[in-house]
């Protein structure tokens, strides 16, 4: 981080020291408390779209997404409480029934971020509707497939194609609940001029949207990679 | 324990592939002590035809695909004490509920299974129960009182959750409920 001085906060009740810019995840992270988290990614820019990292700062009614908020001096910050819990439980509800996800029929089954979260939380129903509208899967690449079916839009995919593979083949198209993964403007796969076939994105995805084809998905997953590869050119 | 204090127990299997009841099997030995505590007054497993009515606890199987499956749940529901569901198909719709991509039509959804897709005799059945519009998990239909998710859920789930209940405790679902 690039802040220039020190700051002292509570989290959890712990005396944390950080540094002034750092974000209240990180800061957390670096004291050994885990913040549940579905878009944030170590090495990758913050993006602060899935609100499961939300915590409580004292004097606010808010809540706050920690991968975006930054430490102050004095923050008495909580990161685990029954209301907490309870808007958690409830996002993941919503990120499951925003697309037909089916673990039982789904490559990433016993290997999904979203999966895991919701046995954390308990999430043994939906209370509301499911959404049952089908998005295209795109079968043209060689060996990597994408199933916007099952995409969370945690953007984990198109930041490490940005911001680590340098690429950018990977964006958004549409908004809300309508929104979508493309490659290019929108272009099959198969036939991107800019997609290195790197297979980052596939590697950082927690659900099962990107995967590689005839791959135990378990092998393709890796969550370090992003934060691995900065490692390494800052040798 | 006396024949008196037994429950009535009942089971019922809708849209679902039956892996849920095989899963409720596989709770091996365990099912000799479930055994003493309930009569087992409904089930796939027997052959009672009608739903009895004062059933005490139901575990329902299935997502709701038909018209017959829609009336066999309201009935149980009304008989029903506490109706647990079990499985994805009645939790979330699971595989069944794949049909609802379809145009959300069931004219659709039977002529893709038995025209389209058909090797031979294409042929739509006209002797089977009228499909809903949508398949539905239970709770879109009745009051559901416990969930049991998995795909199948794991004996150990179905056992812990059985016995919390005819305990007369809550479950606690944190940590234990997987989808797939």
């Amino acid at each position: 981080m690039s802040g220039t001085g020190v700051v002292k906060l509570k989290i959890d009740g712990v005396e944390v020291t950080a540094n002034e810019g750092e974000t209240i995840l990180s800061a957390a992270k670096r004291a050994g408390i885990k913040i549940p988290a579905l878009c944030y990614l170590d090495g990758l820019s913050s993006y602060g779209g899935c609100r499961l990292c939300i915590v409580e700062v004292k004097g606010s009614p808010r809540l706050f997404p920690a991968c975006t908020t930054p430490v102050s001096n004095g923050m008495e910050v909580t990161t685990d409480s029954p209301k907490l819990r309870k808007y958690r439980k409830m996002t993941i509800e919503l990120l499951l029934s925003e697309k037909p996800h089916i673990c039982a029929i789904c490559i990433a089954n016993g290997n999904c971020e979203l999966q895991d979260l919701a046995r954390e939380f308990g999430v043994d129903h939906l209370r509301v509707e499911r959404e049952w509208k089908s998005q295209k899967i795109d079968l043209s690449h060689s060996f990597l497939v994408l199933d916007n079916n099952r995409c969370i839009l945690c953007t984990r995919c198109l930041r490490v194609c940005d911001e680590i593979e340098g690429v950018h083949a990977l964006d958004i198209k549409m908004r809300g609940k309508d929104s979508q993964i493309i490659i290019d403007i929108d272009d099959d796969w198969g036939s991107s001029i800019s997609c290195t076939s790197c297979r980052k994105c596939a590697r950082v995805c927690p659900v099962g949207a990107i995967y590689v084809r005839d791959e135990p998905i378990s092998r393709t997953k890796n969550k370090d990679i992003a934060q691995f590869i900065l490692l390494r050119r800052r040798r | 324990m006396s024949r008196e204090k037994r429950i009535n127990f009942a089971t019922v299997w809708l849209s679902g592939c039956s892996g849920c009841h095989m899963s409720f099997l596989d709770q091996d030995e365990l099912l000799i002590d479930l055994s003493q505590k309930i009569n087992l007054v409904y089930s796939p497993l027997t052959d009672v035809k009608v739903f009895p009515d004062d059933v005490d606890v139901t575990i329902v199987e299935g997502a709701i695909g038909n018209v017959e499956q829609m009336e066999l749940l309201k009935k149980v529901r009304e008989r029903t004490k506490i109706l647990i569901a079990i499985g994805d198909c009645a939790i979330t719709g699971n595989v069944p509920a794949m049909r609802n991509i379809i145009n959300n039509s069931p004219e659709e959804v039977l002529k893709r299974a038995y025209v389209e897709t058909a090797d031979k005799n294409p042929i739509i059945p006209t002797e089977v129960p009228k499909l809903l519009r949508r398949v539905l998990p239970l709770n879109e239909v009745i009051k559901v009182d416990y969930y049991i998710p998995g795909c199948p859920p794991p004996a150990s789930l179905i056992n812990y959750v059985l016995t919390e209940v005819l305990a007369g405790r809550t479950p606690v679902m944190e940590g234990k409920a997987k989808y797939g």
